[in-house]
């Protein structure tokens, strides 16, 4: 029995001997499943109770209000809208960092990093200081009848500001890992640029940029906290999926604000599944196992 | 397919020496020409910028009669072959093959007429649905030959082509490669430091070394005749001995050789000394030892048997240490044993007074 338990135990590829104990083994994975069971799975599985608690025919009660699929609405738009643009700078940006040496390039990778180290209300502020009524732009955006803090147009630049690192990190060190070696093979059989940022490149980082977009789109849907100060919380106007949970929440709407929840977790958990499936595929083309 | 290289000159910023300095030579006429150097020595510079991957400073690669310092990469219509193969991984072999076609406009016809026609060339019928990933390093590089020839290039460049390989399969394609280009006689520049491959497969030698051309010839030509003391010890194994020059005469290891009449006293000179044109014989009885022909005697060190020869190594009581191989035949009849001492030739040594142009 015990002697089982430590093969089952045993980490691979190493010889019994450099094994730890067995006890300490067992409290290390009792620690961590302990661990996880309270952080993750519990909640998991609160928030899927909460939203089922009045039964099937409450919780698509609750998803159906006309406030609710508006805030979905919005949601879905503001990723339509934030994660293509992205995908399309952050291809640029690596593309940029990987190729090229330039004065400033540390800064640019800096700066790239930064929607990551920034608190997310600060971020939203950014954009109420500088189109807001008194802010920078403000006045003039009025004057000419725009509006965006507070409607779809801030929700969209707030949500693009905080995804922006996602493609470029994750395509980045693939880029610099492939080389140009294909490239310039490429080059020397008669390919245009086009064709060998489609047809040469692109197809290298595939699954990096799926995986990028993906995270990408994640945060795109789930921000909280840059959309909640531009939002205005504008019921059934300007408010996103998450923002909606908040304000069901705290009007008691305890199966509303968990129905709405759960979306968002079956995003999380769908992203998870795609990063999993992604993660194997780029194993098993760096491993050169059969496809 | 005449091609040749004018005064080429290439410094890279970070670097003081230039990588290539004044580089000038003609390359074979539907043959191959190999440049062949150290690591460091500005071969694969010269190559990339033949092939348009690099600039030069100065200088002009005429093939033709055509200057193509001006022309794009892509238009240059050069096949590459790639040290580390270079090949589309997301892409199968036909697809590999095609590309350089495709990127052409080829009609899909030619195209897979000639994908045909190519993986027949390169043994690899059969393959062409498999993946870079699912075939061995040589099938890949013959994979990267296929691709570089199947647009019909005007001229074949090979950047270290068996480099990622094992020795075994460097010998195999040598051969392969030999027997292809006895098909194609596609003007070929490659780059080795390989000198027994470069002796093996070429048509012409470019030696290099810190950016220079040492010497250009016939495979043949460059082995008998070295022009300098570094080309003589690089292409082919060779002892180097150190020396000054003394009334005329340079003074090496005991032994006394021709200088040319221009040469100061004073000058440092080295002899070069294949390692199986030095001869040695038992040492004579001491009453005799005074007459004997050759001034210098050494101890046998270490003597290794090799199979196709003996080697053996010698200390010269000059302090000097050489290698000589000797044939088995031609030892046993000396009956020496290690530790012994013997009386060694350097007559058939090559003298060089070292360049100060360093």
């Amino acid at each position: 029995m015990a002697r089982e338990a430590a093969m089952l135990l045993a980490p691979r590829r190493h010889s019994p001997a450099r094994a730890e104990p067995l006890p300490l083994r067992l409290a290390l994975l009792g620690l961590g499943v302990l661990f996880l069971l309270l952080v993750v799975v519990l909640p998991l599985v609160a928030v899927f109770t909460q939203a089922f608690e009045k039964g099937l025919r409450a919780y698509l009660g609750s998803l159906g209000q006309s406030d609710t699929m508006a805030a979905i609405k919005l949601t879905l738009v503001t990723a339509v809208i934030a994660v293509p643009l992205n995908t399309v700078f952050g291809v640029a940006a690596a593309w940029t960092l990987a190729k090229y040496r330039f004065p400033g390039r540390n800064i640019l990778i800096t700066l790239i990093d930064l929607p990551f180290t920034v608190s997310p209300v600060i971020s939203g502020l950014v954009f109420v200081l500088l189109f807001g009524t008194r802010g920078i732009f403000g006045p003039w955006l009025d004057a000419h009848g725009h509006k965006i803090v507070f409607a779809t147009p801030g929700i969209v630049l707030a949500t693009i500001f905080v995804t922006f690192p996602f493609v470029a990190r994750e395509i980045l060190p693939a880029l610099q890992a492939a080389g140009s070696a294909s490239e310039e093979a490429a080059l020397t059989l008669g390919a245009g640029g086009w064709r060998i940022v489609f047809r040469v490149t692109l197809p290298k980082i595939k699954w990096a940029l799926i995986y990028g977009v993906i995270l990408c789109n994640a945060r795109a849907m789930g921000e909280f906290g840059a959309v909640s100060v531009v939002s205005g919380h504008i019921r059934g106007v300007t408010n996103t999926v998450p923002l909606q949970v908040e304000i069901l929440y705290n009007e008691y709407d305890f199966v509303g604000a968990f129905a709405v929840a759960s979306l968002l977790t079956l995003l999380a958990l769908v992203t998870l599944v795609i990063k999993k499936v992604v993660e194997h595929r780029q194993a098993r083309l760096f491993e050169g196992a059969e496809r | 397919m005449k091609v040749r290289v004018e005064g080429l000159t290439k410094q890279f910023v970070a670097q003081g020496v230039p990588a290539v300095h004044g580089a000038t030579f003609d390359g074979a006429d539907g043959g191959i020409t190999t440049l062949l150097g150290p690591s460091g020595s500005g071969k694969t510079t010269i190559l990339r910028i033949i092939a348009g991957l690099e600039t030069a400073d100065q200088g002009t690669v005429l093939v033709g009669d055509e200057n193509v310092m001006n022309i794009p990469v892509r238009r240059r219509g050069f096949g590459v072959v790639f040290q580390n193969f270079a090949l589309f991984d997301h892409m199968t072999v036909r697809e590999n093959i095609a590309f350089g076609l495709r990127a052409r406009r080829a009609s899909r016809a030619d195209t897979e007429a000639r994908v045909d026609e190519l993986l027949a060339l390169v043994q690899l019928e059969g393959y062409g649905d498999r993946f870079p990933s699912q075939l061995s390093g040589g099938q890949r590089q013959r994979v990267g030959f296929a691709r570089a020839l199947a647009p019909h290039p005007k001229l074949l460049l090979l950047d270290e082509p068996f480099g990622a390989l094992d020795a075994r399969v460097r010998a195999e394609l040598r051969e392969w490669l030999r027997r292809l280009h006895d098909v194609t006689h596609l003007t070929t520049i490659m780059v080795t430091h390989d000198q027994e491959e470069a002796l093996d497969l070429s048509d012409r030698l470019v030696v290099m070394d810190r950016g220079r051309i040492q010497q250009v010839g016939a495979p043949s030509e460059v082995y008998e005749s070295p022009a300098t003391s570094f080309v003589a010890s690089f292409v082919g194994s060779a002892n180097v001995l150190h020396g000054r020059v003394l009334e005329g005469r340079a003074q090496i290891a005991a032994t006394s050789f021709r200088v040319p009449s221009n040469t100061s006293d004073g000058a440092q000179v080295q002899a070069v000394v294949r390692p199986h044109d030095i001869h040695i014989a038992r040492m004579p009885a001491e009453t005799a030892a005074s007459a004997a022909p050759s001034p210098v005697s050494g101890r046998i060190r270490r003597i290794v048997d090799l199979g196709t020869h003996m080697k053996l190594d010698l200390a010269l009581t000059t302090g000097e240490s050489v290698t000589v191989h000797v044939s088995r035949k031609e030892l046993e009849p000396l009956a020496l044993s290690e530790g012994d001492s013997v009386l060694v030739d350097l007559e058939s040594a090559r003298v060089f007074v070292e360049d100060y142009c360093v």
